[in-house]
């Protein structure tokens, strides 16, 4: 067992963490939200150049063959700095779409221009009403001739407004519940039929509710074999999950920090916060549940390459939950620790709280994953019966 | 022991019902139901109609426009208003200036000002918290020096509610520096158009402008909007904050929500069926409102034992109320979360502000988000629950 970085993935977490500090403040983050897109394509050519947005592909497609340990260092620090532009759904979704399950000509077609940074993509799943289960898909593509017509309603779509590519799922057969059935489409964002509404989050990303009308793709859109994406889907979904936990954990180191430094420096009855023994506990009880989120977020994201597909949707789903009552704590005990002025959109710590509780809603809530762990036996399984008498 | 409502209370209930189903116009109630902040024109409106029945200042002595309600009916009353639902009253003028010009006010204050406090016709706020003084209000500095028949104010209050809409302010100042902390405070009155007073936005987490830092800079107060006595205003402040906190539970806002948050998940698919029959779901519902129940009838005991107008030594079991009852507030706004989900993530600053109609997201669920991270500060404001613990300690438990 090994806990360290190698060298490579040192210098990887200097760089990233040296590029956010010198680009990517609090004060310089509320001016790229106010960019036309809600974020900064300057700052998405400068993650391009140092190789950030190739990180996860093979080397035959161009890419750096990073392993999930460069994915987590790279949304730790993402985390950290409060990053709001398109990674997730573009290299994390989009992207492990096209690694999974992309044809040779759909990779070295869309690839290169994800990494050098000139296509957007996102993943058109959720639909309105259905919370998270990912087998839930009303929209339906039918065949008609060669090629396939799409009609459905999509929400929620993270970053759908300035998307180039979509990845749309779709129901070729059975009903809205089932698993079977399910298909994958790389979709143009701006083809006739589609419309899209943007609009901003509560925590300043960007999403866009997407209406797709006899929206018609030739059989080369298709990823994956028609009719049996749910695995798919669930593979990339769960890696992204594991990566948005790693994210979690860097707004958390960030959140838990603030507050220290916070708690050392206000007064008030004539000592500092940090002087009170009752809000030292509350600080130390953040800690451990920093600590708790750090170590499971890396079991999350280093089970991700288990081969076993069930086995890793476990440990997700584990990792999920711890993430999601880490982040309820943490997010909602900074704030109360900072008093009034947490509450206030010109302070940091609302923001980081925001995005806490967008990430415990996003792929599923903590009460999500914990019925689906309880419903797969448990956290873990050791096949062994305890025998005492 | 009888833990029931009496005959008459139960028939009281339904004409209480009865009244806010029937009195209350269906665009304010359309607001108060999707979560939409309400504008000041909203809620004056909806004052003109509770005070044209009477009900307007409900806990007030009679002598000044109260109803002679004891304190089991006022219990209802506040508890349907707040599952009609309907808005509540502006705790500054009907819970805060009001009762305190009743108990300390002088005579002309108490003629020109309650009938006014009582219709909105003077809204007021509250200039209490200092940037240095917050949980450790006592060590604020706003400086009011006496000059002829005036005082001269000079300093800076923050987090005043609603300070750009008010007409007035009841602030605490200091007028005494030389004394013990508590001992040099007094409390005025001003009126928000005074020369010299500067409010500036704050814009908190849900988007809403509803704070302010409010500067005074040579302001100057006539000696008459003095309350009570100079150096006194602790006393008085610690008298409102007693005054509130049986109020501060608000049981029936937080049986609403949940309420809100049952209905809602039957439309939200889970499993085979909707979320509303999920047996999780509804554990989660139920285990809040076991505690709601316990601390309702906890309220119950503490009104009991003694209305809280009756005096600033209100029971410190209080602040458990206070404590308690916000906690719970908090809990259902994170269950009403849970059933929005990805539409509660949607920001749309006019819908919250009260537009008609929201930009293209779903009106049941826009204002979800907002309002729970909002619903952050009770714990904090209003004397925050790590205070209201100390109180515990210190005045209950005797540590
Ligand atoms: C939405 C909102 C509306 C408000 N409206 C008004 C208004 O209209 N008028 C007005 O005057 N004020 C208003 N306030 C101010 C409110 O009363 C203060 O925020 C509150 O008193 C806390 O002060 P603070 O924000 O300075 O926090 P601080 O006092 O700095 O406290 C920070 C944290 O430390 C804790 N703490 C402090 N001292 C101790 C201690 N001794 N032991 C343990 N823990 C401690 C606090 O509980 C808190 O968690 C409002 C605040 C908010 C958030």
């Amino acid at each position: 067992m090994d806990f360290n970085l190698t060298g490579d993935q040192r210098l990887l977490k200097e760089a990233v963490e040296r590029l956010l500090a010198d680009t990517y403040d609090f004060a310089q983050r509320k001016s790229l939200l106010a960019e036309p897109d809600g974020w900064s394509r300057t700052q998405w050519q400068r993650f391009a150049d140092m190789g950030l947005l190739g990180l996860p592909f093979a080397e035959s497609d161009g890419g750096f063959a990073g392993g999930p340990v460069e994915t987590m260092i790279v949304m730790e620090a993402f985390g950290n700095a409060l990053v709001v532009e398109p990674y997730l759904p573009t290299v994390l979704l989009g992207g492990g779409f096209l690694r999974l399950a992309g044809s040779d000509e759909q990779r070295q077609r869309l690839i290169p221009r994800i990494i050098d940074g000139s296509l957007l993509m996102a993943f058109a799943q959720a639909e309105p009403q259905s919370l998270y289960d990912l087998f839930r898909v009303e929209t339906r593509a039918r065949r008609v001739g060669g090629a396939w017509v799409i009609d459905g309603h999509k929400r929620h779509v993270l970053h759908g407004d300035s998307a180039d590519v979509l990845v749309v799922s779709a129901r070729i057969d059975g009903a809205s519940n089932d698993t079977e059935g399910l298909a994958l489409f790389l979709v143009d964002a701006t083809a006739p039929g589609v419309t899209r509404r943007g609009y901003r989050l509560q925590d300043h990303t960007r999403a866009a509710e997407i209406r797709l009308e006899n929206v018609r793709v030739e059989n080369d859109a298709v990823l994956g074999q028609p009719g049996h994406a749910f695995p798919i889907i669930t593979r990339v979904v769960d890696s992204t999950i594991a990566a948005l936990c790693c994210e979690a954990v860097g707004v958390m180191a960030n959140a838990h920090e603030r507050t220290i430094e916070y708690m050392k420096l206000r007064k008030q009855f004539g000592a500092t916060l940090g002087s009170f023994q009752a809000l030292q506990h509350r600080a130390v009880d953040m800690f451990v549940q920093l600590e708790l989120a750090r170590s499971i977020a890396m079991y999350g994201v280093m089970s991700c390459e288990d081969t076993d597909p069930q086995a890793c949707s476990r440990a997700v789903s584990a990792t999920k939950v711890q993430i999601g009552q880490s982040a309820r704590l943490i997010g909602q005990e900074s704030l109360q620790l900072h008093g009034g002025i947490g509450m206030t959109e010109d302070y940091p710590a609302g923001h980081y709280f925001r995005r806490l509780t967008m990430i415990e809603m996003l792929f599923g809530d903590t009460s999500y994953h914990l019925a689906a762990l309880a419903e797969a036996g448990g956290g873990w399984r050791t096949g062994r019966r305890l025998e005492f008498f | 022991m009888d833990l029931r409502y009496s005959e008459e209370d139960i028939r009281f209930r339904e004409d209480v019902r009865t009244f806010f189903r029937t009195a209350l116009p269906d665009d304010i109630r359309r607001k108060v139901v999707c979560g939409q902040r309400l504008s000041r024109e909203d809620v004056v409106r909806w004052t003109g109609i509770l005070h044209a029945k009477g009900w307007a200042t409900p806990g007030w002595p009679v002598e000044w426009g109260g109803t002679g309600w004891d304190s089991v009916k006022q219990y209802i009353f506040k508890e349907e208003l707040l599952m009609a639902p309907a808005p509540e009253a502006l705790v500054f003028n009907t819970s805060m200036i009001g009762p305190l010009l009743i108990a300390f006010g002088s005579d002309e204050q108490k003629s020109h000002f309650l009938p006014k406090i009582a219709t909105l016709e003077y809204w007021f706020c509250q200039g209490f918290s200092e940037p240095e003084s917050g949980s450790d209000l006592a060590s604020l500095r706003t400086r009011a020096v006496q000059d002829g028949d005036e005082y001269v104010v000079n300093g800076q209050k923050i987090w005043t509610t609603m300070g750009h809409r008010a007409d007035w302010c009841f602030l605490l100042v200091r007028t005494d520096p030389d004394a013990k902390k508590q001992r040099g405070i007094s409390m005025l009155m001003v009126d928000m158009k005074t020369s010299g007073i500067t409010v500036k936005p704050i814009i908190t987490i849900d988007g809403y402008h509803d704070l302010n830092e409010t500067f005074f800079d040579n302001v100057r107060i006539p000696a008459a909007n003095l309350i009570g006595e100079e150096n006194k205003g602790w006393d008085y402040a610690k008298y409102l904050l007693g005054h509130e906190r049986s109020a501060q539970s608000r049981v029936g806002l937080s049986k609403m929500r949940l309420q809100r948050a049952r209905q809602l998940a039957q439309d939200i698919a889970c499993g085979t069926g909707c979320l509303a029959d999920d047996p999780q779901f509804r554990e989660r519902i139920a285990l809040i409102e076991v505690e709601l129940k316990a601390l309702e009838i906890l309220t119950l005991r503490v009104i009991a034992d003694g209305p809280a107008s009756t005096g600033g030594a209100s029971d410190p079991k209080a602040s458990i109320l206070k404590l308690k009852g916000v906690a719970l507030q908090q809990a259902a706004t994170q269950v009403l979360m849970e059933v929005a989900g990805y539409d509660a993530m949607e920001y749309d600053g006019e819908f919250l502000k009260g537009a008609a109609e929201p930009a293209g997201g779903e009106d049941w669920a826009l204002t979800i988000a907002p309002n729970f991270y909002f619903a952050r500060h009770v714990s904090i404001a209003a004397g925050s629950s790590e205070v209201q613990r100390n109180i515990i300690a210190h005045s209950v438990l005797g540590l």
